[in-house]
C-alpha cells in the first residue's frame, strides 16, 4: 500500500482534540502558527441538532437511556467506552485495567463531570512528605499563572477557602446546595469533615459573549449546546477558528506513528483516514501529542527507528511505565426523611454542588494519600433503571418487598430522591510494575499494534478505599440516614473499583529532569527529540486527588507558550 | 461486539432494500416500519443509528408472548387515572430491550412459558384466558422475593425483571413522568430550595456559604476579579 504524502508543511501537528490538544490548539493557533488537529473520531459540535442529546427525554428512544450502547446511558456524549469495536486492547496475567477511550472532536471533554481542581503545592512535592514515589520537577509556583489563566479563559465556578493544598481561583459564583447536598453537609460537619462548594467548569456566569450561561438541565454529561460547560471543542477549538486561526482539522484520522528525519529529528505523523483505510502521511515542524496518557505512549512507542529502536523518545525505557488511576469506590445511604418529598426542579448544573477535599492528615492514618469525597442524588430525571427494585427499600420501614398491582406506584413516588451517594476518589502511589506496552500478538482493524496492560493495587490504596467507607457510613448515620449495603471486605478489595475506572489515567510519559529516568522534561519536551511535546495526562509524575483537567490544561498552556518562544528564537 | 459488526455490513446496503425486504417476511407495510424508525430522534452516530434500526426491524417475541407480556404488565401496574401500560408504551419497550440486551431473551421467553405451563397445569388455560383471580393466584407465588435466600428461584426472577421492566418503562414513558412529577428537563435558573421546603426539613441555609452563591440578577454581565480574584461585576 503507497503512503499519500501530503506536501503542506505545517508548524504544529497535534495528535488528539480533547483537553490538551484543544488548548495547544487555542494557544498555537492564536500566535499565528499554522496548525493540523488530529482527531481519530468523527467531527462533533453539541449545538448540531442532529447530534445533541441535551434536553431529550427518555421516550424519546427506544432504549429510554440504557447504557447498551454507551456505557453511562445512551444520552452521554462519549462516541467510545470500555471497549470499542475493532480496537482491542488486553491485560497481562490476571491483572486488570480498564480502558475508557472516546473517539470525536473534543474526546472525552464532552461527557466528563466538569470537576476542576487545581493541584496544591504539596501535590507536586508527594516525595517530600512520605518518600513515596517522585516529586515534579516543578512546583505550584510554575503552574499557578497558568491556572489563573484557565480559570479567566474557561470559567469554573467554585469559592476561595484559603486551603492550604487546595489553592483559590479566579471563581464564578457557586450554585446553592440542593436538599440533599444540606443532608450531606449536615452529616459531614458532624463527622468533622470538611465541605465546600464545588469547584465545576459550568457557566454560572457569564465569562464573554460568545458562549451562553448555564440554564441548569443537570447535564453536562451530554455537552452542552449554548457551550455554558468546558468541552474542547466548543470552548477551544472553536474559538480558535473564529479566532482567523490557521486550523486544519483532520476528524477520522487515526494516527499510527511520528515519522522522524535523517537527524532522528521528528517531522510528521503517519496516520490511517478511517473512511477510505488509505494510509497518509503529513508534515509538521513540531509534533504535540496530545491523544491521551495511554494513546501517547503507544504512538510512541510504535514509531521504532534505527535511531529510536525502543519506539521515539523511549531510551529511559520507561515509556508506559508508571501508569496510575485515581482510587475509587462508592456507597449509598438511605435517608427516611427525605421520602414523600415535595417536587419542584432541582436539577442544577451536571453534577455536585457541594464536595469535601481532603480534610485529614496521612501522618496519622495507615495509607500515604488522601482523597476527596463526591456527593449525588436528587430528583433527577428519570431514566432506564428508574423504578427497578421499587420497594426494597421497604426492608429497613419494616414493610413488604415484592408485590404487584398501583401499590408499586406509590411505592416508587414515595422513594423518588430519598438516596444520596457519596464517591471516594483518592491518590494512588505511581510504580513502576504498574504499565501498559506493546502487546505484539495483536493490532487493530487499522494494522497498527495494540496495548496491553500490567496494572495491581497495592495495599496502600486498598487501605484508603477501607478509610473511604468507614467515612461513609459515619457520614451516613450523621445524617440521619441507612447505610446500604455491607462495607466491603478483605476480599473485595474494600471496594477499590479496577484501575482505570475513576478514567484519571496518568504518568505514561512522566516528567523530570533527569533523561535517564523521566521521557519528558518540564516543559513536557521529549529529552531525546526536541521538536515532541506530550501535552495529556502522560507527564504527571503523580495523580492527586484532584481530577487532572485542569492540570493537563495548564500544563499544555505552559508548554505552548515555551513552543511560541522556541519558533520565536528560531530553535524549532 | 461481532454481532454489532455483522449487523453493520448486513445493513451497509440501502435503508429502502431492507425496509422492503423486510415487509415482504413480516407482512407489515414499508410506511409501518418507517413510521417505527423515525418516530425516535436522539442523537445517534450513523453507525448507533443503524443498529437501532435494524433491532427495530426485528421482532423477537412471537404474537401470544406479546399479549401474554401486556396482559402481565397490567397486573403489575393496572391503569388508573396517571396513565397506563398502552399509553406508555410498555409493551414495545419489552419487545426493543430483549433485542438490546439478549440475556434477557431466554429468561422472559422461558418465564412465560413456566407461566402458561404452571396455568395449565392448574386451571387446564393459558395464562391469559385464566380468570384475573386465577391470575393473581400464581402472580401471589412469584412476586414476593425470599428475603433470607442468597439466590432466588427463576420464576421469582423471572417476575422481578418484568415487574423492573414494566415499571421502568413507565416511569420513563410521558405519561410516568407526569405522574411521578418529574419537574425538570427545561431552562432554568437554579436559585436554591424553597423556602417552606427548608422549613419542612428543619434546614436553613448559611450566611456565609450564602455570600459564595450566584445572584441570579447579575449572571448575564460579564465576569470580572480584581487581582485577589474577588469577583467584581
Amino acid at each position: 500500500m503507497q503512503i499519500i504524502e501530503s506536501q503542506k508543511i505545517y508548524d504544529v501537528i497535534i495528535v488528539g482534540s480533547g483537553a490538551g490538544g484543544g488548548m495547544a490548539t487555542k494557544v498555537l493557533a492564536d500566535a499565528g502558527l499554522k496548525v493540523a488537529v488530529m482527531e481519530a473520531g468523527p467531527f462533533f459540535d453539541p449545538a448540531n441538532p442532529e447530534q445533541r442529546t441535551q434536553l431529550k427525554w427518555p421516550y424519546e428512544s427506544p432504549r429510554r437511556g440504557a447504557g447498551t450502547q454507551r456505557d453511562f446511558g445512551e444520552f452521554d456524549m462519549a462516541y467510545g467506552g470500555w471497549n470499542i469495536d475493532g480496537e482491542p486492547y488486553n491485560n497481562i496475567g490476571d491483572t486488570q485495567f480498564d480502558w475508557f477511550r472516546s473517539r470525536m472532536l473534543g474526546g472525552r471533554t464532552n461527557h466528563w463531570g466538569r470537576i476542576s481542581l487545581r493541584f496544591g503545592p504539596q501535590d507536586f512535592k508527594g516525595k517530600d512528605r512520605d518518600g513515596l514515589g517522585e516529586n515534579w520537577p516543578i512546583g505550584y509556583e510554575d503552574v499557578k499563572p497558568y491556572y489563573d489563566k484557565v480559570d479567566k479563559l474557561i470559567g469554573i465556578f467554585g469559592s476561595n477557602e484559603k486551603r492550604v493544598n487546595d489553592p483559590d481561583g479566579f471563581f464564578l459564583p457557586a450554585p446553592k446546595p440542593r436538599l440533599h447536598e444540606l443532608y450531606y453537609i449536615k452529616g459531614a460537619k458532624k463527622s468533622n469533615v470538611d465541605v465546600i462548594p464545588s469547584r465545576l467548569s459550568i457557566l454560572t456566569k457569564r465569562i464573554n459573549n460568545d458562549r451562553g450561561v448555564c440554564f441548569f438541565c443537570g447535564q453536562c454529561n451530554r455537552s452542552c449546546s449554548v457551550y455554558a460547560d468546558f468541552s474542547s471543542g466548543s470552548c477551544l477549538i472553536f474559538p480558535a477558528q473564529k479566532n482567523g486561526g490557521q486550523v486544519d482539522l483532520f476528524v477520522n484520522s487515526m494516527v499510527s506513528e511520528v515519522t522522524i528525519d535523517d537527524n532522528g529529528k521528528a517531522n510528521g505523523v503517519k496516520y490511517i483516514n478511517k473512511e477510505d483505510r488509505q494510509l497518509y502521511k503529513i508534515k509538521g515542524k513540531v509534533i504535540v501529542l496530545a491523544a491521551s496518557a495511554c494513546s501517547s505512549a503507544r504512538i510512541l512507542l510504535n514509531s521504532k527507528s534505527e535511531k529510536h529502536p525502543n519506539g521515539l523518545g523511549n531510551s529511559s525505557g520507561l515509556i508506559g511505565k508508571y501508569l496510575h488511576d485515581s482510587t475509587g469506590t462508592d456507597r449509598a445511604v438511605f435517608v427516611p426523611e427525605l421520602m414523600n418529598r415535595k417536587r419542584y426542579n432541582e436539577d442544577g448544573v451536571g453534577g455536585l454542588h457541594v464536595y469535601s477535599p481532603w480534610w485529614l492528615d496521612n501522618k496519622k492514618l495507615d495509607f500515604p494519600r488522601g482523597y476527596h469525597i463526591e456527593i449525588w442524588g436528587g430528583m433527577g430525571m428519570p431514566g432506564y433503571g428508574t423504578g427497578f427494585d421499587p420497594n426494597g427499600l421497604n426492608k429497613y420501614l419494616g414493610l413488604t418487598v415484592g408485590g404487584y398491582g398501583n401499590g408499586l406506584r406509590e411505592d416508587v413516588k414515595k422513594f423518588y430522591g430519598s438516596v444520596i451517594g457519596m464517591s471516594g476518589r483518592g491518590e494512588s502511589i505511581a510504580r513502576i510494575d504498574n504499565y501498559c506496552e506493546i502487546d505484539p500478538t495483536t493490532v487493530d482493524e487499522f494494522g497498527i499494534p495494540v496495548l496491553r496492560f500490567n496494572y495491581k493495587w497495592s495495599d496502600f490504596e486498598r487501605k484508603q478505599s477501607k478509610h473511604m467507607h468507614e467515612t461513609f457510613e459515619e457520614i451516613g448515620h450523621n445524617m440521619g440516614g441507612v447505610v446500604l449495603g455491607d462495607a466491603p471486605g478483605k476480599d473485595q478489595n474494600y471496594g477499590l473499583l479496577n484501575p482505570g475506572r475513576i478514567i484519571h489515567e496518568v504518568g505514561t510519559t512522566r516528567m523530570g529532569s533527569d533523561p535517564k529516568t523521566s521521557v519528558v522534561n518540564e516543559f513536557e519536551r521529549l529529552h531525546d527529540v526536541e521538536n515532541v511535546f506530550v501535552v495529556d495526562a502522560g507527564p504527571f509524575v503523580s495523580q492527586a486527588d484532584k481530577n487532572p483537567t485542569w492540570t493537563i490544561l495548564a500544563l499544555a498552556w505552559r508548554t505552548s507558550d515555551f513552543i511560541i518562544e522556541e519558533f520565536k528564537k528560531q530553535n524549532l | 461486539m461481532d454481532r454489532r459488526d455483522s449487523l453493520k455490513s448486513m445493513i451497509l446496503g440501502s435503508m429502502a432494500v431492507g425496509l422492503s425486504l423486510e415487509s415482504c417476511v413480516t407482512k407489515t407495510a414499508p410506511e409501518v416500519i418507517e413510521d417505527k424508525i423515525w418516530k425516535y430522534t436522539y442523537g445517534r452516530t450513523p453507525e448507533e443509528a443503524v443498529f437501532d434500526q435494524e433491532l427495530m426491524l426485528e421482532q423477537f417475541f412471537e404474537d401470544y408472548e406479546l399479549q401474554t407480556i401486556q396482559t402481565l404488565a397490567n397486573l403489575i401496574l393496572p391503569p388508573n387515572e396517571h396513565g397506563n401500560i398502552e399509553q406508555a408504551g410498555v409493551v414495545d419497550f419489552i419487545e426493543f430491550m430483549v433485542k438490546d440486551v439478549p440475556e434477557f431473551q431466554v429468561k422472559i421467553r422461558g418465564g412465560l412459558m413456566w407461566l402458561n405451563n404452571t396455568c395449565n397445569s392448574k386451571f387446564n388455560m393459558s395464562f391469559i384466558n385464566c380468570t384475573e383471580a386465577q391470575q393473581k393466584e400464581i402472580l401471589d407465588s412469584i412476586a414476593f422475593p425470599d428475603m433470607k435466600a442468597d439466590e432466588q428461584v427463576q420464576e421469582i426472577q423471572f417476575f422481578s425483571l418484568m415487574r423492573n421492566l414494566v415499571l421502568t418503562g413507565y416511569f420513563t414513558s410521558e405519561v410516568g413522568i407526569k405522574e411521578l412529577d418529574y419537574k425538570g428537563n427545561m431552562p432554568n435558573v437554579w436559585d436554591g430550595v424553597p423556602q417552606e421546603v427548608l422549613d419542612d426539613h428543619g434546614l436553613s441555609y448559611d450566611a456565609e456559604w450564602l455570600s459564595k452563591c450566584m445572584d441570579p440578577n447579575n449572571r448575564d454581565e460579564v465576569a470580572q476579579w480584581d487581582d485577589e480574584g474577588n469577583l467584581i461585576t
